[in-house]
């Protein structure tokens, strides 16, 4: 027997309606839940002061920076050594079994758990190339563990480029690297940003491969050399090791405010890029 | 100039991995004249047009063997600066498709990949330029808004446009009237008639009265063979090919 399409039709309608609903919901509760818990502990005094016994009392400037410095770092190494390779991918060589390989193989990279990045990063830079826990440690760990975000979204936009733009770029006597630099990247850009986010996304929330990588010091970092706390790992010290669950939510506030503003900026950013551009 | 052609093609062989797509096919492009390549899809006549310019270089498994010689050099051989070559020999695509940029930035594309900073220089040739392509007038007012909002026909002369900027000697154009309704057409007609003058133009075009109302020469192509080359007026009023005729005549494509 058919059930009659208007059933069905409000039966979806219902269903999806519903699946719509309950992500929204547990999305705005999770905020809601820990920016309630979190909030009333974040002060100026929180954020522009140093940790004092383990961070049971005091702020959390160090681990600021720590947040702010790490990512940086990952994306300055990461951003050229993925473009580059995405470009080189593209408009450099033609698909053969190599790149096919190539690409299934950043395709596995992207798929890998973190903490096996920070694992390897721990035995080659940090005991290997005898570097220690370190700022430049958990950088280059988190550009490993980011780079394949970075390759496939900048492949993706720059595959989206029209090629008649390419040709006729050609057309006017441009080499392919006069072509990569004004024609491509210039109309890849929006994608290229948002594989940086997703990167600076992931590293700021990071955390195993962090704590592996650059350690878990308080002190403000002074030099690449020096041990630095995550916002993230400080969450999760102040939690696992029952330290002090209400500072643990004031950082946990601040870190999900930090994500918020790092996204509200790019986008901004990108629009402005795109409205300049199509105007 | 002198009546020895501009670009001189013999025994121009293509293929396609193992497809020819071009036999032995020979033409001749007279200075400041228009050649037309006419006949059906799939002939062979837009893959000529881009062995003119070395357009096929993009495209892998591509062999070409003969000879194009532009102005007595021959353009396949090694040491050929094959930039250097396509801004002599510039191309107008089938679909307008200028840079999603302003009309201004488009038009000094050329210029500023040719490494030109002077602004003022720039500012001249895109004014000359825009102005050989007869739309100074109309968008001078808006040289800073998009050039992907113009109208097509607008579009498909500022493209003209950007490739006058860099100032080539041979115009190939490859179906240039295929995407735009018919008083467009005829717009860029009387372009091509203006650019005559101080270009040499290769057409490749579905519509035969269009090759019969622009160009001095046609060539008619079939299965990558060129069947007759020859004066506009000879070729259209009396073919010494039967199948040129059957095809001038409608019978046949």
């Amino acid at each position: 027997m058919r059930i009659s399409p208007k059933i069905t039709q409000a039966l979806a309608v219902l269903l999806l309606g519903s699946a719509t609903f309950f992500t929204v919901m547990v999305l705005v509760f999770v905020i809601v839940f820990v920016l309630g818990k979190g909030l009333p502990g974040v002060t100026w005094e929180f954020l522009s002061t140093n940790p004092r016994d383990m961070g049971r009392a005091g702020g959390i400037l160090p681990t600021l920076v720590g947040t702010i410095l790490l990512p940086l770092l990952a994306i300055a190494i990461a951003l050229p050594l993925g473009v580059g390779t995405s470009v080189y991918l593209t408009e450099y060589t033609r698909e053969t079994r190599m790149t096919r390989a190539l690409r299934f193989g950043t395709d596995c990279l992207a798929g890998i758990p973190s903490i096996i990045f920070g694992l390897f990063g721990f035995i080659f830079f940090v005991v290997g190339l005898n570097m220690g826990w370190c700022l430049l440690s958990g950088g280059l760990t988190l550009a490993i563990m980011i780079l394949p975000t970075i390759i496939r979204t900048s492949e993706e936009a720059i595959r989206a480029v029209p090629n008649s733009w390419r040709e006729v770029s050609f057309s006017l006597g441009a080499t392919r690297w006069e072509t990569v630099l004004k024609v491509v990247l210039p109309n890849a850009l929006p994608g290229i940003v948002t594989g940086v986010m997703l990167g600076i996304g992931r590293s700021i929330g990071e955390t195993a491969a962090v704590i592996f990588t650059a350690g878990s010091a308080l002190r403000m970092p002074i030099s690449a050399f020096d041990s630095v706390r995550t916002m993230s790992v400080h969450f999760y010290i102040l939690a696992r090791e029952g330290i002090s669950t209400e500072k643990a939510y004031a950082t946990a506030a601040v870190l999900i405010i930090s994500v918020l503003m790092v996204n509200l900026i790019a986008y901004g950013m990108m629009h402005r890029f795109i409205a300049r551009r199509a105007r | 100039m002198s009546a020895d052609p501009v670009i001189s093609v013999r025994n121009l062989d293509l293929f396609y991995g193992e497809f020819q797509a071009l036999k032995q096919v020979p033409m001749d492009v007279k200075d400041r004249h228009i050649t037309a390549l006419i006949g059906p899809s799939g002939c062979g006549k837009s893959t000529l047009l881009r062995t003119l310019n070395r357009m096929n270089d993009l495209i892998p498994s591509v062999r070409v063997s003969g000879t194009i010689l532009l102005e007595g050099k021959d353009i396949y051989l090694p040491d050929t600066d094959v930039c250097l070559l396509r801004k002599r020999v510039g191309m107008v695509f089938q679909r307008p498709n200028p840079f999603p940029l302003s009309i201004y930035d488009n038009v000094a594309f050329g210029l500023r990949v040719a490494g030109m900073r002077d602004r003022s220089r720039i500012a001249e040739v895109v004014q000359r330029s825009l102005t050989s392509a007869a739309l100074w007038d109309a968008l001078k007012d808006k040289l800073h808004h998009s050039a992907v909002e113009l109208p097509l026909d607008q579009q498909q002369r500022l493209c003209v446009a950007r490739l006058l900027a860099v100032e080539p000697e041979v115009i190939l154009m490859d179906e240039p009237c295929s995407a735009l309704d018919p008083i467009a057409t005829s717009r860029i007609e009387e372009l091509m008639l203006d650019l005559k003058a101080k270009y040499t133009i290769v057409i490749v075009t579905h519509n035969m009265q269009q090759a019969a109302r622009i160009s001095d020469y046609s060539g008619y192509m079939l299965l990558g063979e060129m069947i007759e080359f020859g004066k506009t007026s000879g070729l259209f009023i009396s073919p010494k090919d039967k199948r040129t005729q059957d095809y001038v005549s409608g019978r046949y494509g």
